[in-house]
């Protein structure tokens, strides 16, 4: 099946998410979209998919134009699409989860489920997906529920895959598991839309490669092309991806955590007897998969989450049962995962934002009432000396774009004074330029002589900025090793193998 | 793995129930402003409707159809006239004192509505939605009646005692609510509805006590003592007018609900935990101890209305003095959009159509239209896409649909 989109245009209001773009997919090719974060990239994909009915411009399926009113009539024209979070059934089998929606029935119209498990046999041996018809959905990993989505698009008969950011939730290895399935797909015919923003990925797997910039097509690139060409041709500027910084000078250890142990809302244990401490002026990233506890690590250390057992300490404190309050004030900056729920009010203005967590004392506070002038101040002074870029500093937070947002956190954190910061995931959803910006005030704070903890799940974050890594796996620190272990030895351990 | 993404569903949905109420708790002015527009729109078709003059002429629209135009636009001059005429400004009066009356009146009715209403706004701003005015204004009367008449002080400290005593009953009642929603996650709802009956009966039993507040004279029914000379809320412009002083209360009430949330600290904490409390946390805020704060608060300004009405009646009270105030006043929050000023123009709306229902009914509208504008006001309020529909504004779909993406996008990268 030959798809081909041609000059489609749709706009939002004033805003034209895609603008003129033109894209053919071969019959078993894999094409690759890049692009940053409103770029258009989802927008044009839920074009394609029926979800939004383009303003200008058709879709053509080997030749013949087609009208899409729906996601169902793109599934019965061949089209599947896998979105990031799945959409199973957890507590259904791999069977059931596939023909839910589709069910065969035998002739007395009850479910044929021996039919649907056959299916699911027969696609799976196909491919090699080794995946377990009867297997309930809870009970398989991220990887293998991921091949589920994409035999629930092959169930349907689809020629045209679209993976929409696939890679995010898996480990190196699984990646490269998916990487091959993608490849045995092409080969049998089924061609494959790759949204992505990991130029690593595309290198590897792409037969073609499309670049949005702000909603138009603005480079075809060679596969061949090199990662720093292609992250030039996605932001619309040279980028140097390689952080320049100096060996570490490493002073006192300032954050020290023993036999941490911390249970998620459920009673779950998510942290499991953690220890490891940093030192002044080096970056301890943590790395791992999403989802091994990472996130109740955190909570725990800023006092957000109740620490069943073990001890935190800064710089010679002991912080184990302190609040949220007493922990900033002993002087640790915390940038949270989730910068939407848990770092800013999208309600406030920029200004109002960069004082959320000082608002009650000085310099932001006078008696009871609020001092607005050193809070302008203060805003006018942040913005300026972190990019922050904003028409001015009255403009509400969700106006502005991730990077933006991101930097009004950074700026708000760093903009006091810190004995330690604790990033999480301090890039996700920021688009490059602001990558490059925030990485280089994380590795500031470090050359200034603070403890640095990152914790990210990206490797190229992890590797740009640690000078020493620790891996999360099921709660427990797998080990830890020094900046200059290979992908490969930090894969390995993602997974839950020591070193 | 499963079950997180099980709770991002549960938790989308709640974020979606959030962002309506909030949208409605929020109050866009335009759209208010609207709202009461259509609302008196549709009450004059009530009147319309069932007028005998205009079925009338009506039915003989073939032979006269100027006759049945004309009534139908006289009746609805006559029902909002009416309205007018007994708010505002008395037009027909022989003096000026007379003419001006209305305008006084509805000063003085929309006094308690105006407190009532600052104190469940700022609940609202918090994130809550309090519907527990009633049930702190019946404390904040059993404090204030039990104040000014079983004890006796001079003048002015007597009536201040008394202020002071109401605010302070509203307040503890205030704060049952905030420590139980804290301390045990009941829904502030569920909890305030059952705290009202509560007050109003405990209200009416502590009438009936004759060593608290039942008449030292009476039949034995729940009614208590005049409140003393010394308590009461002395006449503002004079004995030609019933204005009291409740009014500079409320002028006083104004200008700490604005000092409060849009210059103090406090506010600022408030805000911010009706805003995004999952933040507010992560800033180090404690967000149930604020919870219990904003509830104290807000049962403080209930207070003041209540005293507004313990100190200001004639001839002893039962707890009908309440009025409906406490009910009024989420509809009075909710028509000025929280803010200060919103709250003073809503208040003085709804003083208007109490005092305006007694000319309407002499004019021969039944002054209920009133009662369905009020709550036809409130319904479009909570329902934006009426609004919208009617008036062909623009849907937030597209806003909504961009927001959507761009969260996405942000989920994306990880």
């Amino acid at each position: 099946m030959k798809l081909e989109l041609r000059n489609i245009t749709k706009r939002f209001g004033t805003l034209t998410a895609n603008d003129n773009i033109s894209l053919t997919l071969e019959p078993g090719e894999i094409h690759s979209l890049l692009g940053e974060n409103g770029a258009g990239k989802s927008t044009l994909m839920n074009v394609l998919y029926g979800l939004l009915q383009p303003d200008e411009g058709e879709i053509l399926i080997d030749g013949a134009s087609v009208k899409f009113n729906g996601p169902g009539d793109a599934m019965a024209a061949g089209i599947g699409m896998v979105h990031q979070h799945f959409m199973l059934i957890p507590v259904f089998t791999v069977a059931e989860n596939v023909v839910l929606g589709n069910e065969p029935t035998s002739k007395l119209g009850s479910l044929d489920l021996e039919k649907a498990r056959a299916l699911v046999k027969e696609i799976s041996d196909r491919f090699g997906f080794q995946i377990d018809p009867d297997a309930k959905i809870q009970d398989l990993p991220v990887g293998a529920q991921q091949r589920v989505e994409i035999i629930k698009s092959l169930a349907r008969n689809a020629k045209a895959l679209v993976l929409d950011e696939p890679t995010a939730v898996l480990t190196p290895q699984e990646t490269d598991e998916l990487m091959d399935i993608m490849r045995g797909l092409a080969k049998s015919g089924t061609s494959i839309i790759f949204i992505t923003h990991k130029l690593r990925e595309v290198q590897q797997v792409s037969e073609r490669i499309t670049v949005i910039r702000q909603g138009k097509v603005v480079a075809s690139p060679s596969p061949k092309a090199s990662a720093s060409e292609l992250a030039s041709l996605m932001v619309g500027r040279e980028v140097d991806l390689n952080i320049k910084r100096k060996p570490p000078k490493v002073g006192a250890e300032t954050l020290v955590i023993r036999d941490l142990t911390v249970l998620d809302d459920r009673q779950h244990q998510m942290v499991d007897g953690v220890s490891f401490s940093v030192r002044d002026g080096e970056v301890l990233a943590i790395a791992g998969v999403q989802g091994n506890g990472q996130t109740e690590l955190a909570e725990a250390i800023l006092g957000l989450r109740k620490i069943h057992s073990g001890s935190i300490e800064v710089a010679g404190r002991d912080l184990t049962k302190s609040t949220v309050r007493e922990v900033l004030e002993a002087g640790l900056g915390y940038i949270p995962e989730d910068r939407k729920k848990d770092g800013l009010v999208g309600d406030f203005t920029i200004s109002e934002n960069l004082m959320l967590d000082g608002s009650y004392a000085p310099p932001f506070a006078k008696g009871f009432e609020i001092d607005f002038a050193n809070r302008d101040r203060i805003a006018e002074e942040l913005i300026a000396e972190f990019d922050i870029r904003t028409p001015s500093a009255t403009t509400l937070v969700k106006q502005l774009s991730g990077g933006n947002q991101q930097k009004v956190v950074v700026a708000r954190e760093l903009g006091r004074e810190l004995k330690v910061l604790v990033a999480s995931q301090p890039t996700r959803g920021v688009d490059v330029g602001s990558i490059e910006f925030i990485h280089e005030q994380i590795i500031a704070a470090r050359d200034a002589g603070k403890s640095v903890v990152i914790i990210s799940t990206e490797l190229d974050e992890v590797l740009a900025l640690a000078d020493r890594i620790a891996v999360m796996y099921r709660g427990r620190i797998v080990g830890i090793v020094d900046s200059k272990a290979t992908r490969e030895k930090l894969g390995k351990m993602m997974a839950g193998i020591a070193a | 793995m499963s079950a997180k993404k099980a709770s991002n569903v549960s938790q989308i949905q709640e974020d979606r129930v959030n962002s309506v109420l909030r949208e409605i708790m929020a109050g866009d002015p335009v759209r208010i402003a609207l709202s009461v527009l259509l609302g008196f729109f549709i009450g004059a078709i009530f009147m319309v409707v069932f007028n005998t003059d205009v079925v009338k002429s009506w039915s003989n629209f073939g032979a006269d159809p100027n006759l049945a135009l004309s009534t139908v636009w006289w009746t609805v001059q006559d029902g909002y006239g009416a309205l007018f005429t007994g708010s505002v400004f008395n037009l027909s009066a022989g003096s000026f004192v007379e003419g001006i009356r209305p305008l006084t009146e509805t000063l003085r009715f929309a006094a308690p509505l105006i407190m009532a209403g600052l104190g469940v706004a700022l609940t609202f701003r918090v994130g809550l939605f309090n519907i527990g005015a009633t049930g702190q204004i019946m404390m904040g009367l059993a404090g204030a009646t039990f104040i000014s008449t079983r004890t006796h002080m001079p003048i002015i400290l007597h009536m201040l005692v008394a202020v002071l005593a109401a605010i302070i009953c509203a307040m503890l009642w205030g704060v049952v609510v905030g420590v139980l929603k804290a301390r045990t996650g009941a829904h502030e709802v569920i909890v305030t509805i059952m705290l009202n009956y509560v007050a109003t009966s405990l209200f009416t039993y502590l009438l009936r006590e004759p060593n608290l507040l039942l008449e030292a004279n009476g039949a034995g029914t729940p009614k208590s003592d005049n409140p003393d000379g010394t308590a009461r809320l002395g006449r503002l412009l004079g004995p030609d007018f019933n204005l009291h002083y409740g009014l500079i209360f409320a002028i006083l009430a104004v200008f700490a609900y604005w000092w409060l949330m849009e210059r103090s600290t406090f506010g600022f904490r408030f805000k911010m935990v009706g805003h995004n409390a999952s933040a507010a946390r992560t800033a180090g805020i404690k967000v149930e101890n604020t919870f219990i704060w904003a509830l104290a608060i807000s049962a403080a300004f209930a207070g003041l209305a209540a005293a507004n009405q313990g100190l200001s009646v004639d001839g002893g009270l039962t707890a009908s003095i309440e009025a409906g105030i406490g009910f009024d006043a989420i509809t009075v929050a909710l028509l000025g959009g929280s803010r200060a000023g919103g709250v003073v123009m809503a208040g003085l709306l709804f003083g208007a159509f109490k005092a305006g229902s007694a000319t309407m009914q002499v004019s021969g509208v039944s002054p209920e239209v009133l009662g369905v504008v009020k709550a036809l006001i409130v319904l479009f309020i909570a329902a934006p896409p009426i609004i919208r529909a009617f008036y062909r504004l623009p849907s937030p779909s597209i806003k909504i649909i961009e927001s959507a993406q761009k969260a996405k996008a942000a989920k994306v990268v990880s």
